[in-house]
């Protein structure tokens, strides 16, 4: 017996469609694709007030009292450390630095920049990014090679309600 | 006289498998970048920029992002409301968190992406209205400046 054996028909399946959607899917997502850029935090601790009124005892870091006073249109005119020493220069943002980094360095412990708090007695019409920059001048430094210097870790803010 | 010779009409199919391919691969790209938190982002806020900011390594268990506007108003969750009538929202939230078994508000991380030109007063006006619902942990976004 003879057994006719037909050849195996080409099956084609209609890819139109599904390229159809698949584009469109894609032009969705182009479209609403967005570059969001990298942001940052610095981190404040803001305890209440009965707590700070309970942790007396404890023993108190060592306080540096940074004052940011504004000029018009908020911007920032002078900075004020510790109540002695005044910077108004263009320089002031890295000369805080350089406060903060002296008065560190004069404890001589390299741990000392972690025990050390910061508190801003900020002007209430002052720039929110000037603010930033004061923050980020106690915070630490670029170095040459790019590498960040960390300096202080703890940074408050006085009050609220004792603008000037 | 006949100048040209018919030509047969065969249909050509080009091979659209790596069309296809790399197609698919563009939209699983675009699937994982897709960012669906933008109701916690306000676009019209500038945010200062710093090298020195330290970008967030670990989301936070629970956290409240509020975008302060020049003006004083906050946009919180996609709506604008002015610091004064803050308070139940931030009590919904820090109740929101104790379901999720976060019992101490200061364990909530508060960021605050504040607009640059933003009075620092404001700034701490509404640190103070997060302070009356027991929020103590906050965070100043900023925009990460890579080189300074």
């Amino acid at each position: 017996m003879q057994m006719s054996i037909s050849e195996p028909e080409e099956i084609k399946i209609n890819m139109t469609a599904m390229i159809d959607i698949v584009f469109q899917l894609l032009v969705f997502f182009i479209m609403t694709f967005k570059v969001v850029a990298m942001e940052g935090d610095f981190n404040i601790k803001m305890p209440l007030a009965s707590e700070s009124a309970d942790s007396l005892d404890e023993e108190l870091p060592d306080l540096i009292t940074v004052r940011l006073e504004a000029g018009e249109n908020g911007n920032i005119s002078s900075i004020i450390v510790d109540d002695s020493e005044t910077l108004r220069e263009a320089t002031m943002f890295p000369d805080l630095t350089n406060i903060v980094e002296e008065r560190l360095a004069a404890d001589g412990d390299p741990e000392q920049g972690s025990e050390t708090e910061v508190e801003f007695d900020i002007a209430y019409n002052l720039k929110y990014s000037y603010t930033v920059k004061a923050i980020g001048a106690v915070s630490g430094k670029v170095l040459k090679n790019g590498d960040i210097k960390t300096l202080v870790k703890k940074v408050k803010f006085k009050d609220v309600g004792n603008g000037f | 006289m006949r100048l040209f010779k018919k030509k047969s009409t065969e249909i050509l199919e080009g091979d659209l498998t790596p069309m296809i391919d790399m197609t698919f691969q563009l939209i699983a790209f675009f699937m994982l970048l897709i960012n669906f938190s933008e109701v916690d982002r306000a676009e019209e806020i500038l945010l200062p920029s710093s090298a020195l900011a330290v970008p967030p390594v670990v989301r936070p268990d629970y956290q409240i992002i509020l975008n302060l506007e020049p003006s004083g108003d906050v946009v919180f969750e996609g709506q604008k409301n002015g610091i004064d009538v803050l308070n139940p929202l931030l009590s919904r939230q820090v109740d929101a968190a104790a379901r999720e078994g976060i019992r101490d508000p200061s364990d909530i991380a508060v960021i605050i992406r504040s607009h640059k030109d933003t009075p620092t007063g404001i700034v701490q006006e509404l640190i103070a209205k997060c302070q009356e619902s027991e929020l103590q942990s906050f965070s100043l976004r900023v925009k990460d400046r890579i080189n300074q």
